[in-house]
This record gives structure tokens, C-alpha cells and sequence, in this order.
């Protein structure tokens, strides 16, 4: 965009600095996400929806208000509904807005070998471009999420871009704008960190959550989508929202120690090979090898 | 070109020498998609749906040069509209639905006692035949004095039913002529 909102800061797969990067003032936006205020009314899904511009489809039905089993490539924004029964025989009806994490330290971004696929803005927006992507998957894997989904037609990877585009104009994204309860807020990082922690204090202090918490995992670096749970010692509940989100083992040794030891191994075979020609100089063939090998030739039976 | 095996190296060597050195082959990463509302016109609105009466923002193509048919591309809340503040329902998130249907009615249609199908009329007799209607309805039902004797003057087979888009003055109107018709089963979605 043009006018600098979003700003580059880092590149999947891409050798040397990130162009133009640290040329402006760093700045994270962050959506809330407050469970406690979710009605699972999905005016955010259709929003979602209908900016992306992809079709109203059919949906599945689950025994559940869920719209289908999963996310879809062309469906980033999928409210959770689970039904929790406590062990005092309470009933707990959990609704969840799932959809990208936009991870500080996004798992996606570090598996992804195709140069430019998927680029983190400074302001914290992780955004696929399909134009770059290969269609390999490893941001799939990459994922603690699981969130990116793969479109077998296209053979391209998609996923919640955080409205990049209307951001990067000045504007929320849709599915914040839409949201009629006001469980869903958009600001600056910090300001909503702020937001979500007062809003987790009121539970505490003021209803029978007493176990509320703003979940924003260390494990992926924080997060620039956090949610106000009910109870923060058991996110699994919430459909499954990891407890402690990890960049897969695999991704991390890839592209972290094996990287460097492959890169290792490659200059030393080129330094041993330089090595050897310094010593050794360049392999010759002398000429009686050839009038033996001739020789040998000629006493084959032919 | 029958590359030797030489010059094959001295390529390779050098490509290998650029990209270890971070040389940009590539600059345009930031290809962020384009804001689709970017230009667009946009034309203040109501919700259609239920009474609470959401302000909508309707995103046409054009700016209504003489020359330009618009083209709805998206509907989203009216951030300065008391009621809502830009927010919406999942309902009225997928107005643009509504506008873009095929299913759409784009004029008057009848379904005649005992048919089975809908047929099109147009403007001038839908009017008349709804006029009648009317006419005929009261005609046969209305109440001038009730068991007492006393005067009520009221017609109790016709009701009214207002929609949530109306303003304040077509509500003003449709009261004005319904009371004057003796209608008392009056609804026009104002109360809210």
C-alpha cells in the first residue's frame, strides 16, 4: 500500500534484510477477541464472507450451532460451539471465534520455503500472497493453529488476512466492524492488551470466572489476536485452542540448527574441494593410463 | 550454446555467490490486494429486516457520473448511525445478497384466490386492485355502533402493517389514512 501502513517485516524464504525495513516506527495492531460476550450470532463469518467476496455456501450440520466441521480456504472465520458440562454437573455453552492467530513468531511464515508467500507486516499482520505461494503446504504443518487450508484446485494456501487491505487503508477489519455485542475490539497492542486484562479483572472480581484470563501465548512469541476466556487454564475446551502453542519441533530444526548445518556442510565441501585442489592441483590423466585402458579394450572379446 | 564444463561452474559458482551476498532479484512484496471500496460512491441506507432499523452503508461502483450504471459491490454498517454504529447482524451482513439475488421481486405479482402460481401485474392495477379490495372489505365489515349502541365507527377486518424502513412522515400518512378508515389494528414499527 501506499501509504506505509504496511510495512514489511519479514519475508518467508528470502535471503538478505527485509527491503526498506525499520524505515518507520514500529506499531502492532490487535484484535480482542471476549468469548464471555460472543452470542454466536456469526454476523462475523458473513462479514468475513462477504468482503472476501466468496459465495454464501451450504453449511453442515453438526448437532451443533457450528456452520461446518472446519475452516475452508474460502471460509477464514468459523465460530466454535461447544457444550462443556463441569464436574459440579454445571453446563457451560462455549463459543469461540476461530480464524488466524497472526503469531509474533507465525510458524507458518518460518516453514514457508517460496520466497515472498507469506510476508509479516510490522504492524503485526501475517499475510499470505497467493501469487508467490508453491502450494507445498509446510505452513500447514508449521501452523500450531492449524489454521491455513489448502485449495485443491488452485493448489494455493489461504487464510484470515486480518482485512490487510482495509488496514492497510485506515479502516478495521470486517468482522470487527460487524460484530453487534461488542465482543470483538481492534486497536494497538498495547491498548487492547490493556483492554482485554480489564475486562479479565471484571470477570475475576466481579462474576463466578474467577480463572479469567487474556490469552496471548508465549509459545508463538504473543499473538496479535487474543481472547478473554473464561477460564485461561483450560483453552482446550474452547475447540481445541492449544494450552501452550508451539512452533512444530520439525519447522524449528529445519529452518533453525539443520539450516545452518546444512549451510555448514556445503561451504566445507566447497572450502575441501578448494582445499584439494590447492594440494593436489588438478587430476590428470596420464598418458599411459589411456594406452592401458586402450589395450584392455582391444583384448575384450568383442 | 554447448555450455563446457568451465563456464557451467563460473555460472553456477557466481549465482550461488549473489544470493549468498542477498542480492534482491524480487522488490514488490508489499502486494497487499487493493481496498475494493477504495473509490466507490457511497449511498446511506436502512436495513430492510427487523424493526431495530440498522443504518447501512450500500459501496456502488461509479460516482454516479451520467454515463455509469451502479453496480452494488458492498454493504457494510453506517459507523455514524445512532442505533447500531456500524455494526450489523449475520442478516444484515449479507444485504449484499439480498440486492444481488436473482430471486429478487422487482415488481408487483398476485397469487389469485385458488391458484396456484403468481402471476405479474403492473403499478396502476396493482393500486386499483388493492383500492378495491379495500373499498369492498369495509364496505361489508365495518362497525358503526357496538352492542351498546354507542358510536365507534371502526373497521376490524383490515390491519396495517408498516415496515422498518419507513421514515417519519410516510409513517405520519399511513396513520392519517388508516385512522380515517377506521382501521384500530395499526402497526408501523415506529415504537422502537
Amino acid at each position: 500500500m501506499s501509504n506505509g501502513t504496511l510495512e514489511i517485516k519479514a519475508i518467508s524464504g528470502h535471503a538478505g534484510p527485509v527491503p526498506g525495513r525499520d524505515a518507520s516506527r514500529d506499531y502492532g495492531i490487535c484484535k480482542v477477541i471476549d468469548v464471555t460476550t460472543c452470542i454466536g450470532c456469526k454476523a462475523c463469518e458473513v462479514a468475513c464472507l462477504e468482503w472476501n467476496g466468496y459465495p454464501f455456501r451450504e453449511t453442515v450440520f453438526d448437532n451443533t450451532y457450528q456452520t461446518m466441521p472446519d475452516l475452508a480456504w474460502n471460509y477464514y472465520n468459523l465460530i466454535r460451539f461447544n457444550e462443556h458440562v463441569a464436574e459440579d454437573g454445571t453446563l457451560s455453552w462455549l463459543m469461540r471465534k476461530d480464524g488466524c492467530m497472526h503469531c509474533a513468531d507465525p510458524g507458518c511464515l518460518r516453514a514457508c520455503p517460496a520466497d515472498g508467500a507469506i510476508v509479516q507486516y510490522a504492524n503485526g499482520i501475517v499475510d499470505f500472497n497467493q501469487d508467490h505461494c508453491i502450494g507445498c503446504q509446510y505452513c500447514v504443518t508449521g501452523c500450531p493453529f492449524n489454521i491455513p487450508k489448502f485449495n485443491s484446485e488452485t493448489k494455493k494456501v489461504h487464510k484470515c488476512t486480518l482485512c490487510s487491505d482495509r488496514v492497510g487503508a485506515g479502516l478495521e477489519p470486517a468482522c470487527i466492524k460487524a460484530c453487534p455485542t461488542g465482543c470483538l475490539h481492534f486497536g494497538s497492542k498495547e491498548d487492547m492488551t490493556d483492554l482485554a486484562q480489564n475486562r479479565a479483572k471484571q470477570l475475576r472480581e466481579h462474576t463466578s470466572h474467577k480463572n479469567a484470563g487474556v490469552y496471548d501465548p508465549a509459545g508463538v512469541g504473543g499473538t496479535h489476536v487474543i481472547y478473554v476466556l473464561h477460564d485461561i487454564e483450560h483453552p482446550e475446551l474452547y475447540g481445541g485452542l492449544p494450552k501452550n502453542p508451539r512452533v512444530p519441533l520439525l519447522v524449528r530444526l529445519w529452518k533453525g540448527p539443520l539450516k545452518w548445518l546444512g549451510n555448514l556442510a556445503i561451504t566445507a565441501g566447497i572450502l575441501a574441494a578448494a582445499g584439494h585442489y590447492i594440494r593436489f592441483g588438478p587430476k590428470r590423466l596420464d598418458e599411459h593410463q589411456d594406452e592401458d585402458r586402450d589395450e584392455a579394450k582391444k583384448g575384450e572379446p568383442k | 550454446m554447448n555450455p563446457t564444463r568451465r563456464s557451467f561452474l563460473k555460472a553456477g559458482t557466481g549465482a550461488v555467490v549473489a544470493s549468498v551476498f542477498g542480492f534482491d532479484l524480487k522488490t514488490a512484496y508489499a502486494e497487499s490486494r487493493e481496498l475494493k471500496i477504495a473509490r466507490t460512491t457511497e449511498t446511506r441506507s436502512t436495513c430492510p429486516y427487523c424493526s431495530v432499523s440498522c443504518g447501512i452503508i450500500i459501496h456502488t461502483i461509479g460516482d454516479k457520473a451520467k454515463n455509469v450504471t451502479a453496480q452494488v459491490v458492498h454493504v457494510e454498517g453506517d459507523p455514524d448511525h445512532p442505533i447500531n454504529r456500524g455494526t450489523l447482524c449475520p442478516k444484515g451482513s449479507s444485504l449484499m445478497q439480498d440486492i444481488l439475488n436473482d430471486r429478487r421481486l422487482l415488481k408487483p405479482q398476485v397469487r389469485r384466490p385458488g391458484s396456484d402460481h403468481w402471476e405479474d401485474i403492473g403499478w396502476d392495477q396493482a393500486y386499483n386492485e388493492i383500492a378495491r379490495h379495500i373499498k369492498t372489505t369495509r364496505d361489508a365489515t365495518f362497525v358503526a355502533t357496538d352492542a351498546q349502541g354507542r358510536t365507534v365507527n371502526r373497521c376490524e377486518s383490515i390491519a396495517w402493517n408498516g415496515g422498518c424502513t419507513d421514515t417519519n412522515e410516510f409513517n405520519f400518512l399511513a396513520v392519517k389514512t388508516m385512522r380515517s378508515l377506521g382501521v384500530v389494528f395499526l402497526e408501523n414499527q415506529a415504537r422502537v
